[in-house]
């Protein structure tokens, strides 16, 4: 019993440690050093689902008890963190940096700076420690955005992409276009390229948006099978038995309106649509599959970024990695972000795309665009193993 | 004569019970304690100005979530970054506006909204010891008043298809101890109920899969065991209980997906073909009328002094008589309205999207608009009420109205 008790009562005692290390100092830095790490790890671990609240909140009082001696390992533990668990360091990390405020007292500048500067650090923590230390030196931004166009962090390319362009649209003509293509370079967000672009079209620069957001852009598509009623999304047609049984599809299947074909369905967009109603025929109560090849030089965490705004099933390899049974409730760029893990070679991308038969103006589109990213956002293209950058070498020099 | 005698007589009963019913004091969750707008012997300002601005707080990011109030202390959310993935709770105080806490997470599910809504669109709830915030993403957070994480819940990543592209709207309420939410959407559809103290599913119901942007309203019973949710939804209510989730009745007449209904002396308030009333007879309810001419567009009906208060979509304020529904009196505001307005003191205050503000003098026969103010500063949130002060949000702004 009495193990039991001690047991659920662990950070109960950690905390106890602390303190009496205060007090008396009869604990070693080991053991002080030990409690702290693991109130992170059970921070860091934090479950899904509520459970365990009870065992966190009694590591947030050890890790409040430590003070700012908590502040570093709170942001190395984001490196395994769970996503519950990134909120509970990032909450714990944030009412310690008050109490250290109110106290008029300062963080530690150094050791933050460090690792705001470390790349191999969760870009989560980095942004909080960036965060944090802007508000006792302003003049953070200055130092360090401006080298961080590349960053593993989508906030801090942002800034960087931002602090570029206020220069370009200052610029003169000539170094304004050279200001822009280096601002286009770490841009990741659809509002940024999207400005960049017409000031450097309107200068007479060529920019492929759809290559620089790694938008698959060539498909094979097959269709219109029956989807009225919506019936068809849950049904398997001929297509997604083979994809499911000998990832070999066939030339030709009975579709809803007589037999349909593979044909090449080519995107022509800045953003990587393929819009079957306009390309093609807006077959109402219908649905299409649609097939890419994707080569990657290695094998490969990325993410694909969807958007849509018809019911949709996305296989990478033969497995379904998302479905979504949902119809006009608008659509964007990356709408839907699904990591994949993509082996050498050839990977095999299929998308299933549903039109219902809804009748008012807002739901005639049957569209999707499709790209492959990484973490940050930025555009992957097939054989390349991460985004690459002619600045990127320079930046490091 | 006689039958004029005894409606007269119901109505004034009604309304005292109502009276009776009404507490002044904290404004805990969307639409108030009692999730009906209406606040009791709050002295708020009638006429809106300048004046009786007491104070303007700025807020980060955007949001359409509405302030509540507990004690001096008034919460509200946002959400910032490109992807609106930053979610916020802050604290002001009540009397200075002066920020008593900020603390800010990380969306886990997906953040994607219509660009008049935010992913702080629902309204925050508080028991005066825990608030809980609620995001479209479906991240739910519970700190205690002083901004300590007491549980966060990843509903989005728990249930990865119960999301709306054009954004989440439902706010979360608290009945007894637990916290009901409902996530509805065209490809996954649940309600469920949180042990407020720990975070942990206590029940979880399947539930129409349509999108659906209502709130649960609350009849509160003597005891935890005796109260009940009501979720609304296209198919009509279902009544639950808080504690287990077990279903009481269902009214399966339809009903509106925005507005949501509201309760006043046991007596339901439907926006469901206009709006309909039921009563609640023990374990079961009861239809009384239906009146298709209150036909409430976003903001959901106020129910005062014997009339059910309904803003339409032509920013027309009507008011129906409780007891059978027949039209009393309508007054044209400017809308359109987003907001659900909120009734103190024999006044209504609604903000239309645009930012003006209306007070709105109700009496028997008419209503009367008395002030308006142009905030100059767009408005979606419903307003919150407590401590001597009615609260409203812009996205840059939390301002609070007293008197000077």
């Amino acid at each position: 019993m009495m193990n039991k008790r001690f047991d659920r009562g662990r950070p109960q005692v950690f905390a106890a440690l602390l303190l009496s290390f205060f007090i008396t100092a009869p604990v070693s830095a080991r053991d002080f050093r030990d409690a702290v790490d693991e109130a992170v790890r059970i921070l860091a671990t934090a479950k899904a689902g509520g459970q365990g609240s009870k065992e966190n909140q009694q590591a947030v009082i050890t890790l409040a008890t430590a003070g700012d001696k908590s502040l570093m390992p709170l942001l190395m533990g984001f490196e395994d963190a769970t996503p519950e668990g990134e909120n509970w360091l990032r909450n714990t990390f944030e009412q310690i940096a008050d109490q250290v405020r109110k106290k008029e007292k300062q963080l530690p500048a150094t050791e933050l700076e460090d690792f705001i500067l470390n790349t191999n650090h969760s870009s989560q923590a980095r942004r909080l420690a960036y965060e944090s230390l802007l508000q006792q030196d302003p003049g953070l931004q200055k130092r360090l955005i401006p080298a961080m166009l590349m960053d593993a962090s989508q906030e801090f390319r942002r800034d960087a992409v931002s602090m570029l362009l206020e220069k370009a649209d200052a610029a003169a003509a000539d170094e304004a276009v050279s200001l822009y293509r280096r601002a286009l370079s770490g841009a990741v967000h659809e509002d940024q390229v999207s400005r960049i672009a017409e000031r450097l079209r309107a200068a007479g620069e060529v920019v492929d948006i759809s290559q620089h957001f790694g938008f698959v852009t060539t498909w094979n598509v097959v269709g219109p099978f029956d989807n009225r009623e919506e019936k068809g999304f849950a049904q398997v047609f001929a297509p997604e038995e083979e994809l499911q049984n000998s990832a070999e599809f066939k030339a030709e299947y009975a579709g809803m309106n007589g037999p349909v074909k593979w044909q090449v369905l080519q995107s022509e967009d800045d953003y990587g649509i393929v819009d079957i109603a306009g390309q093609l025929e807006n077959y109402k109560g219908s649905l299409m599959y649609l097939t890419s090849s994707w080569d990657s030089p290695v094998q490969q965490s990325l993410q694909i970024r969807l958007g849509t705004p018809n019911a949709w099933k996305l296989w990478v390899n033969g497995k379904l990695v998302f479905q979504r049974e949902e119809y006009h409730r608008s659509t964007r760029m990356d709408q839907y972000v699904v990591p994949v893990e993509l082996s050498a070679g050839p990977n095999q991308l299929v998308v299933k795309l549903c039109q219902n038969e809804q009748t008012q103006d807002w739901a005639q589109k049957y569209q999707f665009q499709l790209r492959v990213s990484d973490s940050a956002g930025a555009g992957v293209l097939p054989g390349q193993a991460v985004a690459q950058n002619v600045y990127a070498e320079e930046d490091a020099r | 004569m006689k039958a004029i005698f005894q409606k007269t007589i119901t109505v004034v009963i009604f309304t005292l019970l109502i009276s009776t019913s009404l507490t002044a004091g904290d404004w805990k969750q969307f639409r108030g304690d009692a999730t009906n707008s209406v606040t009791g012997s709050e002295n708020l300002p009638i006429e809106l100005s300048g004046s009786t601005i007491a104070w303007k707080a700025e807020l980060p990011g955007r949001g359409l979530s509405g302030p509540i109030v507990v004690g001096t202390d008034v919460l509200v959310s946002s959400s910032s970054g490109y992807f609106q993935d930053r979610l916020h709770m802050l604290c002001f105080d009540t009397r200075s506006g002066e920020q008593k806490w900020h603390r800010q997470f990380k969306a886990i599910g997906r953040t994607m909204t219509h660009e008049k809504m935010a992913n702080a669109t629902p309204t925050m709830a508080s028991d005066g010891r825990r608030v809980v915030a609620f995001f479209s993403s479906n991240d739910l957070i519970c700190t205690d008043m002083r901004g300590r994480l007491l549980w966060f819940r990843g509903l989005g990543s728990e249930f990865p298809n119960a999301s709306n592209s054009l954004g989440m709207s439902s706010s979360p309420v608290i009945a007894g101890s637990t916290l009901v939410v409902q996530v509805e959407s065209d490809a996954e559809a649940f309600a469920c109920g949180v042990d407020l103290a720990t975070g942990e599913t206590r029940w979880q119901l399947e539930r129409p899969r349509a999108a659906n942007w209502t709130s649960p309203s609350v009849i509160t019973g003597k005891t935890e065991e005796t109260s009940l949710v009501l979720l609304q939804s296209s198919k009509g209510l279902t009544a639950v209980r808080p504690l287990d989730g077990s279903i009481v009745w269902n009214f399966d007449g339809g009903a509106a997906t925005i507005p949501s209904a509201t309760v006043a002396n046991g007596t339901i308030f439907v926006p469901s073909n206009g709006i309909t009333a039921l009563q609640v007879n023990g374990d079961a309810v009861e239809k009384l009328w239906n009146a298709a001419n209150l036909a409430p567009a976003t903001a959901s009906p106020v129910v005062y002094n014997g009339q059910c208060l309904v803003l339409n979509s032509s920013g027309v304020l009507s008011a129906g008589d409780v007891l059978d529904g027949n039209r009393i009196w309508q007054l044209r505001l400017r809308g359109p309205f987003s907001s659900s307005p909120v009734v103190s003191g024999g006044h209504l205050y609604a903000f239309n999207e645009s930012g003006t503000a209306f007070v709105v003098q109700l009496e028997p026969d008419r209503g009367t608009i008395i002030s308006e103010l142009d905030l100059g500063e767009k408005v979606l949130c419903s307003p919150g009420v407590g401590d001597g002060g009615l609260f409203v949000r812009s996205d840059q702004h939390l301002i609070r109205f007293s008197r000077p």
